[in-house]
Parts: C-alpha cells; sequence; structure tokens
C-alpha cells in the first residue's frame, strides 16, 4: 500500500472537486445571468465603473439576478458597500 | 388521452437514445399502447437501436408535410403490438419541424396511444426545444460527470420556464432524474460523482439509476432495445425504472459496488 496515496486521499477525491465546481457553475445559470440579456456582462462591468467612482469594491460587489415572475423578466441588481 | 414524455438531457452521447428505446419498449411490456418518435431530424438513430430500420418508408416530417399519413408512417414493433414507432427524417432542413406540425402529429397520436414517448436530440435548438415543449413529464438522462450535469441543469431551466405548461402556468412538466453510465465501483473510489451528488445539485427526484453495462452495445449492435435482453443488469435497470413510472414501489439496485465473488476473481469475470 502505498501510504503517501493514502494520506493524499482526500487531494485524489476528483468527485469532491467536480460536486464543488458544479455547485457553483449551477448557482450561476439559476440566477438567470447564463440566459439573460447579451448586455448583461457589459452592463456590470460599467455599473462597477460608476460605483467606483465613489467607492473601491471588489469585483463581485455588483451581483445580477434575472427571475421570471408571473410572465415577466426582473432584473434584480445587488451592490454590496464595504463595511467602513 | 395521451400522456407525453420527453426524454432529454441537453449534452449529446449521454444515452438518451438508449433509454427511450427501452422506456417506450417497458411501457409496451406492461402492457401500454406506446408511440416513441425520433426529434434528431438529420441524425435519425432511434430505428437502428430499436432495430427497425430496414423498415422505414416515411418520416416524421413526411407527416407534417402531408407526404404521408401518420398511419402509414408509424412502424410496428415485430415483437410488440402496443409499440411504434416515428423514424426521424434525413433531411438537413434545419426548419422542417414546426411547432404546429408537431403539435398536430401529437394530437392525432394522443386519439389511439396510452404514451408518446420523444427521443430529443441534443442541444437546446429547435429540435430539442419541440420535443419539450408538450410534454407533460421529462426524463432528465444525466451521466455523474461535471457537463452532463450542468447541462441537465440547464435543461431543467428551460422546462419550467418555457415548456408549455409552464408558459400556461396551471401545472409544470413532472421532472424525473435518470442516471445512466453509473459507476458504483469508481464513485466508491472518489473518480465519480455519486447518485447523491447529482442528487442534491440537480433537486428532482430519481426515477432510476442505470449501471453502465457492456450489454448496451451488444444489444445495439444487433437493434435490440437492452431492456429486453434478460440478465442484462443495464436491463433490469430499465424495467424497474418502467415499474416505478407506472407507480410501482420498487427499491433501487446497482447503486453500490458489488464486490467480486471468488470466481469471477479467479477467472477474471466481469
Ligand atoms: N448504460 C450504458 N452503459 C454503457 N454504454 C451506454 C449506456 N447508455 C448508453 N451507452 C452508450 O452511449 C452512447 C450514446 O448513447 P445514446 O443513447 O445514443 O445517447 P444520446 O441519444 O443521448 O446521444 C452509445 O454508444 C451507447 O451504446
Ligand atoms: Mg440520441
Amino acid at each position: 500500500m502505498d501510504w503517501l496515496k493514502f494520506f493524499r486521499a482526500e487531494k485524489n477525491n476528483t468527485a469532491k472537486t467536480a460536486k464543488d465546481r458544479l455547485m457553483l457553475a449551477v448557482a450561476y445559470q439559476r440566477s438567470g445571468q447564463a440566459n439573460g440579456p447579451s448586455y448583461l456582462p457589459r452592463l456590470r462591468e460599467e455599473l462597477l465603473g460608476v460605483v467606483r467612482k465613489y467607492i473601491q469594491v471588489p469585483d463581485e460587489a455588483v451581483q445580477f439576478s434575472v427571475q421570471r415572475e408571473g410572465g415577466l423578466e426582473v432584473l434584480e441588481l445587488n451592490i454590496t458597500l464595504p463595511d467602513q | 388521452m395521451a400522456k407525453i414524455i420527453v426524454v432529454t438531457s441537453g449534452k449529446g452521447g449521454v444515452g438518451k437514445t438508449t433509454t427511450s428505446a427501452s422506456f417506450a419498449t417497458g411501457l409496451a411490456m406492461r402492457g401500454h399502447k406506446t408511440a416513441v418518435i425520433d426529434f434528431d431530424v438529420g441524425l435519425r438513430n432511434l430505428d437502428l437501436i430499436m432495430g427497425v430500420e430496414r423498415r422505414v418508408v416515411f418520416d416524421f416530417v413526411n407527416v407534417i408535410n402531408g407526404e404521408a399519413t401518420l398511419k402509414q408512417a408509424l412502424i410496428k414493433d415485430k415483437h410488440l403490438d402496443k409499440l411504434h414507432i416515428l423514424a426521424a427524417s434525413q433531411t438537413r432542413d434545419k426548419d422542417a419541424l414546426t411547432t404546429e406540425g408537431v403539435e398536430k402529429v401529437l394530437n392525432d397520436l394522443a386519439q389511439d396511444f396510452d404514451f408518446i414517448v420523444c427521443d430529443s436530440p441534443a442541444g437546446i435548438e429547435r429540435g430539442a426545444f419541440l420535443a419539450m415543449y408538450f410534454a407533460d413529464e421529462a426524463l432528465v438522462v444525466t451521466n455523474p460527470e461535471v457537463s452532463s450535469v450542468r447541462d441537465s441543469d440547464r435543461v431543467l431551466g428551460i422546462l419550467s420556464s418555457k415548456a408549455r405548461l409552464a408558459e400556461k402556468g396551471e401545472t409544470k412538466v413532472k421532472e424525473h432524474l435518470v442516471l445512466t453510465r453509473y459507476n458504483p465501483a469508481r464513485v466508491a473510489k472518489g473518480e465519480m460523482l455519486s447518485l447523491e451528488d447529482v442528487k442534491e445539485i440537480l433537486a428532482i427526484p430519481l426515477l432510476g439509476v442505470v449501471p453502465e453495462s457492456s450489454s448496451v452495445l451488444t444489444c445495439s449492435n444487433s437493434g435490440v432495445p437492452v431492456i429486453r435482453e434478460e440478465g442484462s443488469d443495464a436491463g433490469l435497470a430499465y424495467q424497474d425504472l418502467v415499474a416505478r413510472f407506472l407507480g410501482d414501489e420498487v427499491p433501487h439496485r446497482f447503486i453500490t459496488e458489488q464486490k467480486k465473488g471468488l470466481f469471477s476473481k479467479l477467472f477474471g469475470a466481469t
């Protein structure tokens, strides 16, 4: 038995890696960004630029989700400000 | 009134046609009048898997275009008189399937049949969309592999927002997970996503698990749906799946590693 391998068992569990990656990919898909209008990424970039004129925020500070509610498409926009 | 079931996945090569053939055959074996339609226009394959390729005269698009009647185009299975197959056209015309045309054929079939099984092509283009649009229920065929699971999730999103039932907003398409090409030994080694992982990510009820099986290939060689193969693990898994679909309570098999007995260890049988 390869003991080194045994102790690295956690690392070799690629199924676990697959699951973690899938959870993120699927969350993105379900947020509606993946199948939302094609201008969304640009809108997001520009908004981020505007916010940054006033306050320094990380890239993930601007979050979108597109949802369908009773036949309407609702674009939800969240800007998280750092607490200072 | 017939129940329309789409067999879908997004990704290609995961086992939709294999599943459609065995599922439709299984429903007919249980005495239900069943039609199975190949929606893969341009890449007809269901006929081969069902072993009726030499009997295709007219196809789905011929019926839509009024070049043949439904009766002329439906191929009756040689073994099961309750089972009928409607082959895909080999045309390269992408617009051959129309919403109205598909709806008319499904409505006509619904007069005579208990179940209509729609074998979807890969992708989310017209053929795949029309295969799922009219569905009452969906078998979402998934392999324990990242791209297949993500594509299944994508298809579930489309089913729940764009299918006819979703548009009408009364009920939604009933979704079933069919996990195929499952290899419990690799799962045990941490090399393959487990059934639990896939269930957790997709969050839809499980209808059945079909193991990776050498008999799927050999059955396809001879044009016999694997469900007809006595003693094949995949065939038994499909029989269980059909029984569950029809409301029987059947425990899941083939989801844990079968420890090799002394005999197979000694003689290397698999
Ligand atoms: N349970 C299984 N075990 C082994 N091979 C399988 C299994 N299910 C499908 N296959 C193989 O996978 C390939 C793709 O199957 P198919 O049903 O044509 O997929 P799809 O219609 O989704 O493109 C075929 O070669 C088939 O024999
Ligand atoms: Mg296919």
